[in-house]
């Protein structure tokens, strides 16, 4: 049993961070229809702008902070003024192919102007283990999972309960009448592309200590969020959170109980199931934009 | 391509196939396999375009296809079977499978459907890294023989490349035919507009199935020619990125254009060849072109030519209207 508790918990943890990224990727769906895939890369960045910061100097919090404000700019403002803005209104699937680009680009980049090998990351909680209900727990495991709920209660504030939040969940439902209404649309999309942009960098700092800062890890993790994204429900947030925290723990029994192999399949049956059965997602609603 | 007269549409086609055939001849070892690779791509690009550009159905999935082809091929002639006899039952495991992966496109569609294929893609790498007992798992499939045709040895690099344009030429006339029989018709129904098709007789679950299955045949033909083509296999080669190369492919050659493939396949295993030159940076350079290619015409490079054909048929038109308009006035 002990065995199981664990296993729970280092999963709720990879989970949390699944979520976060999960939850960009279906805020630029509602807002722009953005399918991202080069999310996982864009997870991957910010953890070499943040050591390139270190690099020339800067003190770790500095670099953190330089960090978040550089992806903000870069996978935020710039991903949609450059890329985004000229291919939204030729349909979901050029633009899905032009972030497959993208993702070799950023890739590419990476591997040449910094490194192909994998580079340490220093890690914002401290390493240690501390004894819950009989169990020692990393303290790594509780300062990602603390980070990222209070990440996630925070967004989910943001967009329930300020005026700013309802303007950008009206932009995203139906932009004709929030226009119709005074929302300034276009803002309310930039929003949510600053935002994606903040999640992958929270993200990133708080995964690249546990698996390293390398080139290619944006692949599994990209697809991992995707997953999540999928089987919680496309178009909510907290379908994306909970889709998270499911493949996250989903992923850690599967590795243990039944195959270190074919730990992969279980999150891909679990949403081939999902999709045929349930395709608005565990707990999306059915989506009357696309027929 | 209509604002073209027909005897030189034919003259320049005549052209093409003529320097495909003549101009390799004194290319080096690489060179030919590149330009082999070319023709293998464009025959699971050309499968992924029926499936997508023709009858709309977003699939994620042609590079599991490429592998099924591929381990079929290099388990069965690496047992002494012939490749004709392999790429038999490429095409037929590749059908069955596609058939049975289009069940899913009945109930869902568009971004939904690209999911399911692409948990499927995941899905056969995992089957091919895994089972070791069929595939030899991560060490792979090695000395996979070249074939005789007609009693000739293609186990250089020139003969094998004809039997690469050769494949190529036969599957482009058989799906130039399809595309102009009612079955291509009744694709391009399905993606225009289903609900019509269906009420106008179009048996549209059949075709659907259809859809998937022959786009997933030609993808499994594509791989039979890849395992000799390169005479060693692993599961890499055909993960996901695969499926999405060749999904790449299709977008920017041109969906739904019948010579998008084979310039989608060129600009994706050509392109990066071109600017190796850059040394470190050739794929960065290669994604920025992608990217911007398609800022600029999202339908393709055949978009563009469509886009300007059509300009051009719109300024001829109103050319001979002024006239006409002209000459009725000075009747009058």
């Amino acid at each position: 049993m002990s065995n199981l508790f664990d296993l729970v918990v280092a999963g709720l943890a990879t989970g949390a961070i699944y979520a976060l990224v999960a939850v960009g990727f279906t805020l630029l769906w509602q807002t722009s229809q953005t399918i991202n895939f080069a999310q996982g890369e864009f997870v991957m960045l910010p953890a070499f702008l943040m050591l390139a910061a270190m690099h020339v100097g800067a003190p770790f919090w500095l670099a953190i902070i330089l960090g978040i404000l550089l992806s903000m700019i870069l996978l935020g403002l710039a991903f949609k003024l450059l890329l985004v803005d000229p291919m939204m209104r030729h349909g979901v699937l050029p633009l899905a192919i032009a972030t497959m680009a993208l993702a070799i680009g950023i890739k590419e980049a990476v591997k040449q102007f910094f490194s192909a090998e994998a580079s340490p990351f220093p890690s914002i909680v401290p390493t240690g283990d501390v004894s819950i209900l009989g169990h020692a727990v990393s303290l790594q495991s509780i300062g990602v999972l603390i980070v990222a709920i209070l990440a996630v209660v925070g967004l989910t504030t943001l967009l329930n309960r300020t005026s700013l939040g309802h303007q950008m969940q009206a932009a995203a439902q139906n932009p004709t009448v929030a226009r119709i209404i005074g929302v300034p649309v276009e803002r309310m999309i930039l929003l949510t592309f600053l935002i994606n942009a903040f999640l992958v960098a929270l993200a990133s700092l708080l995964i690249t200590p546990i698996y390293l800062a390398k080139f290619s890890s944006g692949e599994v993790l990209g697809q991992a969020a995707f997953i999540a994204a999928i089987v919680g429900g496309f178009n909510q947030v907290r379908g994306a959170i909970a889709g998270g925290l499911l493949i996250g723990v989903l992923d850690n029994l599967a590795a243990s109980y039944i195959s270190t192999q074919y730990r992969a399949a279980v999150p891909m049956i679990f949403l081939i199931i999902v999709i045929l059965f349930r395709p608005q997602g565990l707990l999306g609603r059915a989506e009357e934009r696309t027929v | 391509m209509s604002g073209f007269a027909k005897p030189l549409k034919i003259a320049l086609g005549l052209a093409v196939v003529a320097a495909l055939i003549i101009v390799p001849m004194n290319f080096n070892r690489y060179g030919l396999f590149i330009l082999s690779q070319w023709a293998v791509m464009s025959i699971a690009a050309m499968g992924l375009n029926l499936t997508l550009g023709y009858a709309g159905q977003v699939s994620l999935a042609q590079g599991a296809f490429v592998g099924i082809g591929a381990y079929a091929a290099a388990i069965m002639t690496t047992h002494g079977w012939p490749l004709p006899a392999a790429v038999m039952v490429a095409i037929v495991l590749s059908f069955a499978v596609g058939w049975v992966l289009g069940y899913p496109a009945l109930r869902v569609q568009h971004h939904y459907l690209a999911f399911v294929t692409l948990a499927f893609s995941t899905l056969a790498f995992l089957v091919f890294r895994n089972e070791s007992w069929l595939t030899g798992g991560i060490y792979g499939i090695s000395n996979i023989p070249r074939p005789h045709i007609f009693g000739l040895a293609t186990n250089k690099p020139l003969p094998f490349y004809y039997v690469c344009l050769g494949s190529l030429a036969i599957v482009s006339v058989a799906v130039w035919w399809l595309i102009r029989s009612p079955w291509g018709r009744a694709f391009m129904a399905l993606r225009e507009n289903p609900l019509r098709a269906q009420s106008l007789g179009v048996d549209t679950r059949r075709y659907t199935l259809m859809a998937f299955a022959i786009g997933s045949a030609l993808g499994g033909v594509a791989g039979a020619l890849y395992a000799p083509l390169t005479q060693y296999i692993d599961p890499v080669p055909f993960n996901l990125s695969l499926s999405l190369d060749l999904l790449m492919m299709v977008i920017v050659g041109g969906a739904g254009f019948y010579f998008g493939p084979f310039l989608g396949a060129m600009i994706a295993v050509l392109l990066p060849e071109w600017l190796r030159f850059t040394e470190g940076y050739y794929l960065m350079l290669y994604a920025v072109a992608v990217m911007l290619l398609l800022i600029w015409s999202p339908t393709g490079i055949l978009g563009i030519l469509d886009r300007t054909m059509a300009a051009r048929r719109t300024k001829a038109a109103s050319a001979l209207r002024a006239v006409a308009k002209s000459r009725l006035e000075t009747v009058q």
